[in-house]
């Protein structure tokens, strides 16, 4: 027996079995970010007084550009998440929210493309 | 069939909310976490991407970042979002501890609140502190 209303079938809302994938990965990329923002942190603490070639050789390194270039990916994999639902408590028109959630998810694959980008420049470039 | 009466507006009780609630740490730390986020996911997210991008730009451009982040305004900026990242890591935890079911009696509550902010507000003296302090 189905539990489900005429409306709801219609505009195929609901239950797609999948109702915890959202919460879960949000709180995985959390505990990730955690570890990548006390890395991040003590990295940039001890190049405060650094210049150009001392900033370009650290990030030159093969793991800190594997840990660089995996945080920025977890960044905007989090940040998407997390702005998915603020649009999805905010904007109630139906083409409106469509849109602000297609321009969020270019936004996030568009920045950490970049992101990922400019991290494997420095670690293969000579 | 009996006459239905004409509605009439009734003055009810709203049910509560943001203007009628008493302002508390366990809400204040709840919407700060939205705040801090959306402040992270916009101005944080290219505020790294410019910063990556200037170093795989090359000596010249890097020059530029470093400074407009060493003039008073960048220093400003980036001592902003030093404590915006450890108040959402903050109370992100305090989420993630929630999240096991524990935490919700409103003292403990309140106190954990209080010290997401307490503790955002130490960890970014401390990096600030260590950063000028020429110790690092």
């Amino acid at each position: 027996m189905a539990l489900r209303s005429d409306l709801g079938k219609v505009r195929g809302l609901g239950s797609a079995k999948s109702g915890t994938h959202h919460f879960v990965l949000q709180r995985l990329t959390a505990i990730a970010l955690v570890l990548f923002i006390t890395f991040m942190m003590a990295s940039l603490l001890s190049h405060v007084a650094s210049d150009y070639g001392t900033v370009a050789a650290w990030l030159h390194q093969p793991l800190v550009a594997l840990v660089v270039g995996l945080f920025v990916l977890t960044a905007f994999f989090h940040l998407k998440l997390g702005l998915q639902v603020v649009i999805e408590d905010y904007v109630h028109t139906t083409a409106t929210k469509i849109m602000s959630l297609v321009a969020l998810n270019f936004f996030a694959v568009l920045g950490g493309g970049f992101g990922l980008l400019c991290v494997l420049k420095i670690a293969l470039g000579s | 069939m009996p006459d239905i009466p004409p509605q009439r507006p009734v003055s009810r009780p709203l049910s509560p909310h943001l203007q009628i609630y008493r302002w508390g740490w366990h809400m204040a730390a709840s919407i700060m976490h939205r705040a801090t986020g959306i402040a992270l996911a916009t101005g944080g997210s290219l505020l790294m991407l410019y910063w990556l991008g200037a170093i795989a730009s090359g000596p010249s451009r890097y020059e530029v970042f470093h400074r407009l982040a060493s003039s008073w305004f960048g220093q400003l900026v980036l001592l902003g979002f030093t404590f915006v990242i450890f108040q959402h890591m903050l109370l992100g935890l305090h989420h993630l501890y929630l999240d096991t079911g524990r935490g919700y009696e409103i003292r403990e509550n309140r106190l954990l609140s209080i010290a997401c902010f307490a503790g955002a507000g130490v960890l970014t003296m401390a990096v600030w502190g260590l950063s000028y302090s020429g110790l690092v």
